[in-house]
């Protein structure tokens, strides 16, 4: 009822009723009012979300929105200057690599390139290109597109330089056209070419095993470069490229979703590229909703407010299957480790290393503190890595043989710090605390006790645990990138670190060497060794790869999940049901 | 009139500028580096240092404090170190959704406190009477986070009445104008839209409007007491005027003044209770966009929010004090 239909004030006539009930009924009247109000609300409420902005694809039930819910804003929507997963969330709908993964593995997969060739020496890489691809923007992607690529990164100056913004560049090129940080070497990259009949040919200079599968890293999608030169991406005047116009209102590239809007703190809203050359997505419209809080994703999810979260807590996977929501474990491609650092007394000793791999009962504190689906593990990289090692060394759980190589090495009573982080979930480790009280019960069951040294996660526990000698052992680990072992083994052992406080050339020079060697089957059998090599050093123990998990509501459907997050959401349908 | 709004703004300026130093001040001696902050665990000593002579932290702070201040009086208050957004910009776009909650819960606490407190005083002593005073404390002495968490939990999550969080659902593709959602509703013809933003205000506003409410609840029961015994309604309702007049003119008129004090303090209150509330429903107002800037050490956004969060506070007491001459021609003689 309009307000021009109500009458001012309702004629009355005093006299006629009595003083003392009006209150009373006025007040009932309130009362009712609002509880009929407040039923009215909540069933349009309820209708709304059920109606959902009902689909015009994929038949009647079908609806044209999917709803995600994510755990913090991106950092920006330029994928080169991000190394966290919120972002890739959302850059991995925008853009596309030359390379990509077979949905649900870590094996490469055709994308932008739908072949590659290498050369013998592993110095050139020339790709052929996926024909008539435009981006969003209407620029073509061809061979000059991906050399200007190539060339962006490669000109990176200032603070885009930095390992806090051009991480993975930095990871894997190793330096740039001028190097503005005394930490960087010579630039992996030696130039592209755009060839006459369409292909690009890469050089490097010195070959590089991981750099196929590194193409597939969401930092190294292929971008409109004249966009991003137009929206100030490149932080050429010295600005934090990651706030410029581009990276965050008008990213362009080319795969099955444009960019919309971004709410800072609320949401990301990403519309059907009409114009994708692949499989055109089956949603209109896909929304990362920011939920920070855990519980109330799941909350959120329970209530139809989002159709499917990340990071779902190892205790809330069961409360949702058992409401029927579909619960989806990522293949683990990741490793928790119990770090041993050599550098602090009586942990050089090899003796009593492998005093404590032979306390810890793996299995137990997997059913005790880890996931359903948790693998234990052996060596110090997931088994779907290359150059895993089916025959390595391994420390059977045994507290009488524990105790044993403890007397052989004179230590028996020893004592020594054990560092973990607090406030923290991280999917190798999504409860530390938990973690580092089942490993503490069953060292001290075995005679080596330790002194707990708790530490909030941010600002400083990496601080302590890799930037300090002052620590004995610790809880760490590490979610793989892209299919490489260098990416796994490499980044622990590859030179001295404070983390392991060891020295061993043999080792390192092993690793270097290894990056190196193209053929697979050449690098299978030199990681092959060098896990060996490790598990025989024993420099800390693999414990397990939890299987990280993802939710959803029952009507979703074709989300495939990947060891390496590489999930594109032009296969997912929300249906009501 | 004009001579207490002129000499309230012109104090308002020297509140302001003694503010601003005092910000100043505290925010730059909170621990830790804002560059560092922005850059995280990774950051270069080349990074840091691009950062701090970029924002100019790297000068003696008096004069980073002459430059601020200097940039304020230009209307500039600088931009998010975090997103490099100017922070007036940032403050369009958030305070809209604090202040739709706060107006939300306020018009509650005001549309049920006042009859509320009218009819309890009325029936003082009844069932009534007792049932709302003892409800009002209950008002009163139960957190807003925690009422905000319990609302949640029954009627969003286990009775489904209610979305869980946020200000629309992430699936109406809503046009934003002002970003009061509620009115961009109305403005754009959009009605879904408005209606879903009004929805989704219902379980904030119920748990931020509920310590104002249960305030004004027993401030009008009291005051109406008061007035009830006054000579003038009794003279009023000796003389036999009808009931309806009496209680308007004579006794809710003069006891609206206490409430209206109280309403221009609760408003504080609100903006302060709405930092939980925005954080238990996943609002996205200033209180979130604060938290992240005292975390993330982004010093405009925090002077500038603090700053502007004075302004509105104070503009509001103004209109309060100014409202009394409204209500009270007494007020506006002295």
């Amino acid at each position: 009822m309009s307000p021009k239909t109500q009458p001012a004030v309702p004629p009355q006539d005093p006299a006629q009723e009595p003083l003392r009930v009006r209150p009373t009924r006025r007040a009932f009247t309130l009362a009712s009012v609002s509880a009929a109000g407040l039923a009215t609300l909540s069933a349009c409420a309820q209708s709304q979300r059920d109606e959902g902005g009902s689909g015009d694809s994929g038949g009647g039930s079908g609806r044209d929105t999917f709803v995600f819910g994510g755990s913090a804003d991106p950092d920006s929507l330029d994928p080169v200057f991000a190394s966290d997963g919120e972002t890739f969330r959302v850059t991995r709908q925008i853009f596309e690599g030359l390379v990509a993964t077979e949905p649900g593995t870590t094996d490469l997969a055709p994308s932008l390139a739908t072949q590659w060739e290498a050369s013998d020496d592993g110095l050139t890489y020339t790709f052929t290109l996926q024909d008539g691809v435009t981006f969003s923007n209407g620029v073509p992607f061809d061979a000059a597109a991906v050399v200007a690529n190539f060339e962006r990164w490669y000109a990176l100056r200032g603070i885009a330089q930095g390992e806090d913004l051009a991480y993975y560049y930095r990871s894997i090129f190793r330096g740039f056209r001028t190097n503005d940080d005394p930490a960087l070497g010579e630039s992996l990259y030696a130039g592209s070419t755009a060839n006459p009949d369409g292909t690009v040919t890469v050089n490097l200079t010195r070959p590089f095993a991981g750099f196929l599968a590194s193409l597939t890293l969401p930092a190294f999608a292929m971008q409109e470069t004249g966009a991003v030169q137009a929206g100030g991406g490149n932080g050429a005047d010295g600005s934090d490229p990651r706030q410029s116009a581009y990276a965050t209102s008008g990213p362009v590239g080319t795969g099955p979703f444009t960019f919309s809007a971004w709410e800072r703190g609320q949401q990301v809203t990403l519309k059907r590229n009409e114009e994708y050359w692949g499989e055109k997505a089956k949603v209109a419209t896909a929304v990362v909703r920011v939920i920070g809080d855990g519980t109330a994703r799941r909350q959120a999810l329970q209530n139809g407010d989002i159709d499917g979260y990340d990071l779902v807590a190892p205790a809330d996977v069961e409360t949702l299957e058992s409401s029927d929501f579909q619960i989806q474990n990522r293949p683990a491609f990741n490793i928790l480790y119990l770090g041993i650092n050599q550098a602090y007394a009586p942990l050089g000793d090899p003796r009593v290393r492998q005093a404590i791999a032979h306390a810890i009962d793996k299995e137990a504190l997997i059913t005790n503190a880890l996931p359903s689906g948790t693998k234990p593990a052996t060596q110090f990289m997931p088994d779907n890595v290359t150059g895993w090692n089916e025959g390595v060394t391994t420390y059977e759980y045994d507290v009488d043989r524990a105790r044993q190589l403890l007397a052989e090495a004179g230590q028996t009573g020893i004592n020594v710090p054990f560092n973990y982080p607090t406030g923290v979930s991280r999917p190798y480790m999504p409860n530390p605390e938990t973690i580092y009280n089942a490993i503490n019960q069953q060292l001290t069951a075995a005679g080596i006790t330790t002194t707990p040294v708790a530490e909030q996660w941010t600002p400083n526990y990496l601080g302590t645990v890799q930037g300090t000698t002052q620590h004995g052992l610790h809880l760490l680990g590490w979610t793989g990138d892209y299919n490489d072992p260098d990416n796994f083994i490499g980044v622990f052992f590859g030179a001295p670190t404070n983390e392991w406080g060891f020295t061993d050339q043999g080792l390192f020079e092993a690793l270097a060497n290894a990056r190196t060697v193209t053929s697979e089957s050449e690098q299978e059998s030199t990681y092959q060794d060098i896990n060996e090599q490790i598990m025989t050093l024993l420099p800390g123990i693999p414990i397990a790869s939890p299987v990280p998990s993802l939710a959803f509501a029952p009507g979703v459907e074709g989300y495939t999940a990947s060891p390496v997050q590489d999930e594109v959401w032009n296969t997912v349908s929300v249906s009501d049901s | 009139m004009l001579t207490l709004v002129v000499r309230r703004l012109g104090l308002l300026v020297v509140v302001l500028f003694g503010l601003s130093l005092l910000l100043f001040a505290w925010v730059r001696a909170l621990p830790g580096d804002p560059a560092r902050a922005l850059l995280g665990e990774k950051a270069t000593p080349a990074g840091i240092a691009a950062i701090n002579e970029r924002y100019g932290f790297d000068q003696p702070v008096w004069q980073q404090y002459v430059t601020y201040l200097g940039r304020l009086l230009r209307g500039d208050f600088g931009a998010s170190i975090n997103t490099g957004e100017p922070v007036v910009r940032t403050f369009a776009e958030r305070f809209p959704a604090t202040i739709e909650l706060a107006v939300a819960a306020l018009l509650l606490a005001i549309v049920v406190g006042i009859p509320l407190g009218y009819v309890a005083a009325r029936r003082r002593g009844g069932w009534l009477d007792n049932l709302v005073v003892g409800g009002s404390l209950l008002g009163v002495v139960v957190p807003v986070f925690f009422l905000a968490v319990i609302l949640k939990y029954v009627l969003a999550i286990e009775l489904g009445w209610f979305p869980t969080s946020g200000r629309q659902d992430a699936r109406i593709d809503a046009t934003h104008v002002t970003n009061f959602y509620v009115l961009d509703g109305l403005l754009t013809r959009e009605w879904d839209a408005s209606w879903d933003a009004l929805v989704h205000l219902v379980l904030p506003a119920l748990a931020l409007g509920s310590i104002p409410l249960a305030i004004i609840v027993r401030i009008t029961r009291a005051s109406v007491l008061d007035v009830l015994g006054d000579d003038h309604v009794r003279t009023a309702q000796a003389k036999g005027l009808p009931r309806a007049i009496v209680s308007r003119r004579h006794v809710l008129r003069n006891a609206l003044l206490p409430v209206s004090t109280t309403l221009g303090l609760q408003a504080g209150a609100l903006l302060s209770g709405a930092v939980l509330t925005e954080t238990v429903f996943s609002i996205n107002g200033i209180g979130s966009y604060l938290f992240d800037a005292v975390t993330q050490l982004d010093y405009p956004v925090l002077q500038g929010f603090i700053l502007f969060i004075a302004v509105v506070y104070a503009l509001v007491n103004l209109v309060v004090d100014v409202s009394y001459g409204f209500i009270d021609p007494r007020v506006r003689v002295s």
